[in-house]
């Protein structure tokens, strides 16, 4: 909650938009509010953004009842053709928020430094199983006592291999190191659809 | 309560109650966790406010929407036409918001009904109406697919109908969980006899068409559902 999911995933358009054909599907809890954010924003055309109305859990809504997400991501190409990236976020609820396999191909977990830096130490499903942790605002790290490298040693304790980013989205190309992670593994599937 | 198979209905497969209890769980993902059944605006209305106005809403809600929900998808579960069925549904919603959420909830379970139950009746209906069936038909021969008969569509369609605004009163009101399932259960034995009325309405609707179905409707949830489409801030999508 909080952590800067739908900044990222601004940023995240802005990096790749003139590369790849994007679209966003946002699961709200109570309002269009992500969506809304997005569009104001004019992170892509409004035919590529839509939102999800979750009935108060999101993490239903991406995990054991994904229809409405389906379908959304299905009107999506039909508006505006074949797309080569969809990015789903969730609304922000809780630490074990995980995005079922038959929704996605990769899930990006994002929290911040500010949200207390025994996170990756406690895990729990999306600390320790997403394809991509991000840890955020890194940039406050001294204001809030967060201990960057203890961080990035209990990430490696519970993910062993997987990757783990240390971002601050204020900072000039901040969203970078999500950016290449995202074209690798797009370049990956490429190589070999699965 | 069976049907014979000279009502043109197919019969229950050995084990078929099971599949009654595989399509009529809450956790059966189609999309029904999103939607509150109208109690969102009845909460916001003070009309559901503790456990016993929330018996009197599904009460409410069973005996109109419910019955004419049952009805349609006993009929579907027949065999009837459905896309007479569906023309039908469309004559029972006056409500624009309502009709628009019967769709979209219609094309959200045949997904899941094609991925559980393979059949062609459930391929030519959504490649009939790709944008969704009302939902009620599209239970109805998701019904038929799984084997069941047209009581078990009713039933399925009347539950449907008071356990989605019972769940959704706890979330919203923080109800007592045990409260909420004690309403639906109580009303059970007014579930049994909507599932029979809906099932004798789709058996004369057999000979005599659709308009032997039940078209009973609530104004109060048709208005609310229409206001509540336009709330900018709101848990649920209907």
């Amino acid at each position: 909650m909080g952590s800067g999911k739908t900044a990222t995933v601004a940023a995240l358009c802005r990096a790749l938009r003139d590369q790849l054909s994007l679209a966003v599907v946002t699961n709200d809890i109570y309002t269009r509010e992500d969506a809304e954010f997005l569009l104001r924003n004019a992170v892509l055309p409004p035919e590529r953004i839509t939102a999800v109305e979750t009935g108060a859990c999101p993490h239903t809504a991406i995990r054991d009842d994904i229809s409405a997400n389906l379908e959304a991501v299905e009107e999506l190409e039909e508006a505006v053709g074949p797309l080569d990236l969809i990015l789903v976020e969730s609304g922000g609820d809780n630490l074990t928020a995980t995005f079922s396999k038959g929704l996605v191909d990769a899930q990006v977990f994002v929290i911040d430094v500010a949200g207390g830096d025994d996170i990756p130490r406690k895990g729990g499903p999306g600390v320790t199983t997403a394809d991509l942790l991000v840890v955020n605002k890194t940039d406050l790290a001294p204001y809030v006592g967060s201990d960057l490298a203890r961080m990035a040693r209990d990430a490696e304790a519970q993910r062993g291999e997987l990757p783990v980013a240390f971002t601050s989205l204020v900072a000039e190309d901040g969203v970078r190191p999500i950016a290449d992670w995202v074209r690798a593994r797009l370049a990956a599937w490429t190589a070999a659809p699965a | 309560m069976r049907w014979g198979p000279r009502n043109g209905a197919r019969g229950r497969s050995p084990g078929g109650v099971a599949a009654l209890l595989v399509l009529a769980d809450g956790r059966f993902p189609a999309g029904g966790h999103a939607h509150s059944g109208g109690a969102e605006a009845a909460v916001a209305a003070g009309r559901i406010h503790d456990a016993a106005s929330l018996e009197a809403f599904c009460r409410g809600r069973l005996h109109t929407a419910g019955l004419t929900a049952a009805g349609l998808a006993a009929a579907a579960a027949a065999g009837l036409d459905p896309l007479a069925l569906d023309d039908a549904a469309d004559a029972r919603t006056p409500s624009p918001a309502l009709r628009g959420t019967a769709r979209r909830l219609g094309r959200q379970l045949m997904r899941a009904a094609r991925a559980t139950w393979p059949s062609p009746e459930l391929d030519a209906l959504a490649a009939a109406r790709p944008r969704g069936a009302h939902q009620p038909v599209v239970l109805g021969l998701t019904a038929r697919a799984a084997a069941l008969g047209p009581p078990d569509a009713a039933y399925a369609a009347g539950y449907e109908a008071v356990s989605g605004p019972a769940t959704a009163a706890v979330r919203l009101l923080s109800l007592d969980p045990f409260d909420a399932t004690a309403v639906l259960a109580r009303l059970a034995p007014e579930l049994d006899q909507v599932a029979a009325r809906a099932a004798d309405a789709a058996r004369r609707a057999l000979d005599e068409g659709p308009g032997a179905l039940p078209a009973a409707s609530a104004p109060l949830l048709d208005i609310a559902a229409e206001q509540h489409a336009t709330w900018s801030v709101r848990l649920f999508a209907s």
